[in-house]
């Protein structure tokens, strides 16, 4: 069973705060799409599983230096931008 | 809707530049809400350059339109999504880059379901795109505007992207045509991800042939995507060629679906050139579970970068917990969070063996079927879509949403190529076909689609 704590838990290990009517949307949702997932249980356990579909293997290139963004470029979409930096939320409180 | 070829005709006579003026009048007068935005200045001034004999290339003077989750440079790129709302991108994606290299007028971006995730584009930020045959219906998801622009003559062709369905839903919801290449065959290289080992940038357009057309221009060699194939593709006519053809047994629909089907499959049974045979893939029964587990794991991993620091939504900045948590329950919608957060329980310790690694395991079951279909058939058929185009709203729970993809999503598990072609209408509402292929094997599913584009013309089966 799917419990509130644990769409907060969730909720927590996906970084998006809920508000109390989503928690509990979520959590009735949550159950009944986890219930359909049940099925995979039936599917052997000794099949190899499929990574990548096509067979690729150790594609390489040449080390060579190529053009990249400007620094105006790669900032230009930030909102707290400081000393030509992008400026982060507080890590230690 | 408006070919390649009736577009090449009319710029012969006319001038582009009042073609294009006229499309765009329409796309502002239009109820679709297909676009999300609309590239007008410099839609004019390339058919302007096309007027003066400036636009080169086998698109050259094409209005071609581009879903909102292919990068353009300088272009705002949304993915439908509060979080990218005022986002513009410093680079082309690689379908982009070959578009503007072959002469094409890029027109717009497309309307779409938030991050491609849904069915109908209910879950987009700017609203849903209405169906072409019937406003109070859905266009189909998640490219949605990329199929009503073609329907609505709001552009001659469009390039969507396919993770379980997204270009074959909204091609067979719109009555147009949508294929979904080969894994690897088409740059990834700045389509915004959502879940990358299934997804695939298409076209769609208004026949066979300008399908073909706009896949020889995107499909080729690109190091910027590492799963890329490092394949071109040519498109070459095989008329005589005759096809063994394998009807899916567990890929149905409603009545009003499989009545239409039924006709479709006389007709083939009919043919001198084809042999019609049944297939069975018990596999099917676990890829639909496979498919949203995959795709939502893919999903809790790659929008974990939307942080609201290098770009996107921001918000005054605080702990970095609370930061985050608060920006992401701002920017993003409701199936966002849905399977953000599915995806991140799918993945989490004690959960991994039971969900993850299992719908892979699945996925080499899926596979194992297509090849052992394809080493007995040319082409597998089904209907598209299980049943004809839904209301605005009639899809309330996300369970029922997600089934409605039950047809088309084993194809992206695997990898191998798909289209959706128009198969008539039922109660003038359009109907799919879905043609399946082997790896690589776009020739073949494009010549079958060819021949059927053919037969149902000749027959006006698919007249409505």
């Amino acid at each position: 069973m799917i419990t509130r704590d644990d769409v907060l838990h969730i909720a927590n290990l996906a970084k998006i705060q809920l508000s109390d009517e989503e928690v509990e949307k979520f959590k009735d949702e949550f159950q009944s799409i986890l219930d359909y997932f049940d099925i995979l249980d039936e599917v052997e356990e000794e099949i190899e599983p499929t990574f990548t579909v096509i067979q690729l293997r150790n594609v390489f290139r040449e080390d060579a230096p190529g053009e990249c963004l400007s620094r105006e470029e790669a900032m230009m979409n930030a909102k707290h931008v400081e000393n030509g930096y992008f400026k982060g939320p507080k890590v230690v409180e | 809707m408006i070919s390649v070829a009736e577009w090449k005709e009319r710029v012969e006579s006319e001038k582009c530049y009042d073609l294009v003026s006229e499309m765009l009048e329409r796309i502002e007068r239009s109820r679709l809400n297909a676009y999300i935005t609309v590239i007008e200045n410099e839609a004019l001034r390339k058919a302007e350059e096309y007027d003066k004999g400036e636009l080169k290339g086998k698109l050259a003077g094409i209005p071609v339109a581009i879903k909102d989750n292919i990068t353009t440079k300088g272009i705002r790129t949304t993915c439908a999504s509060r979080i990218l709302h005022d986002y513009v991108p410093p680079f082309d994606a690689h379908v982009v880059e070959r578009l503007k290299a072959e002469g094409a007028i890029i027109i717009g971006k497309t309307n779409m379901d938030e991050f491609a995730m849904g069915t109908t584009t209910e879950t987009s930020f700017f609203g849903v795109v209405r169906n072409p045959y019937d406003e109070d219906r859905v266009a189909g998801g998640s490219s949605g505007g990329s199929g009503a622009v073609v329907a609505g003559e709001e552009a001659v062709m469009s390039l969507g992207s396919d993770t379980g369905g997204s270009i074959r839903c909204p091609a067979s919801f719109c009555g147009v045509y949508g294929l979904k290449p080969t894994y690897g065959l088409v740059s990834r290289y700045g389509l915004i991800p959502y879940a990358n080992s299934l997804e695939q940038i298409g076209p769609m357009a208004s026949s066979v042939e300008d399908l073909a057309l706009l896949l020889e221009v995107i499909a080729g060699k690109d190091a910027r995507d590492s799963t890329n194939a490092g394949r071109s593709f040519e498109f070459k006519g095989q008329t005589e060629k005759k096809f063994k053809i394998g009807v899916v047994k567990e890929m149905g629909g409603n009545d009003e679906v499989m009545g239409r089907f039924s006709e479709v499959l006389e007709m083939l049974n009919g043919l001198t050139d084809g042999e019609v045979v049944e297939v069975s893939m018990p596999s099917f029964r676990y890829a639909l579970a496979a498919y949203y587990v995959i795709a939502m794991s893919e999903a809790s991993s790659n929008l974990a970068r939307y942080d609201g620091v290098r770009y996107g939504l921001a918000s005054e900045l605080d702990s970095w917990s609370r930061y985050f948590s608060k920006v992401r329950a701002e920017g993003f919608g409701e199936e966002v969070k849905r399977r953000i957060m599915l995806g991140s329980y799918a993945l989490s310790a004690g959960y991994y063996g039971k969900y993850y690694l299992k719908a892979l395991k699945v996925r080499t079951l899926v596979r194992r079927d297509f090849q052992k279909a394809f080493s007995q058939v040319d082409v597998l058929i089904s209907p598209t879509m299980p049943s004809l185009p839904f209301r605005i709203g009639e899809l309330a729970d996300p369970l029922t949403m997600y089934k409605a993809d039950v047809n088309t999503v084993a194809i992206n598990l695997a990898g191998i190529p798909a289209l959706s072609m128009p198969a008539g209408f039922v109660k003038g509402l359009p109907v799919g076909l879905q043609i399946m292929g082997d790896y690589f094997s776009e020739n073949t599913i494009l010549n079958f689609a060819l021949m059927l584009e053919k037969r149902f013309s000749e027959t006006g089966l698919i007249e409505d």
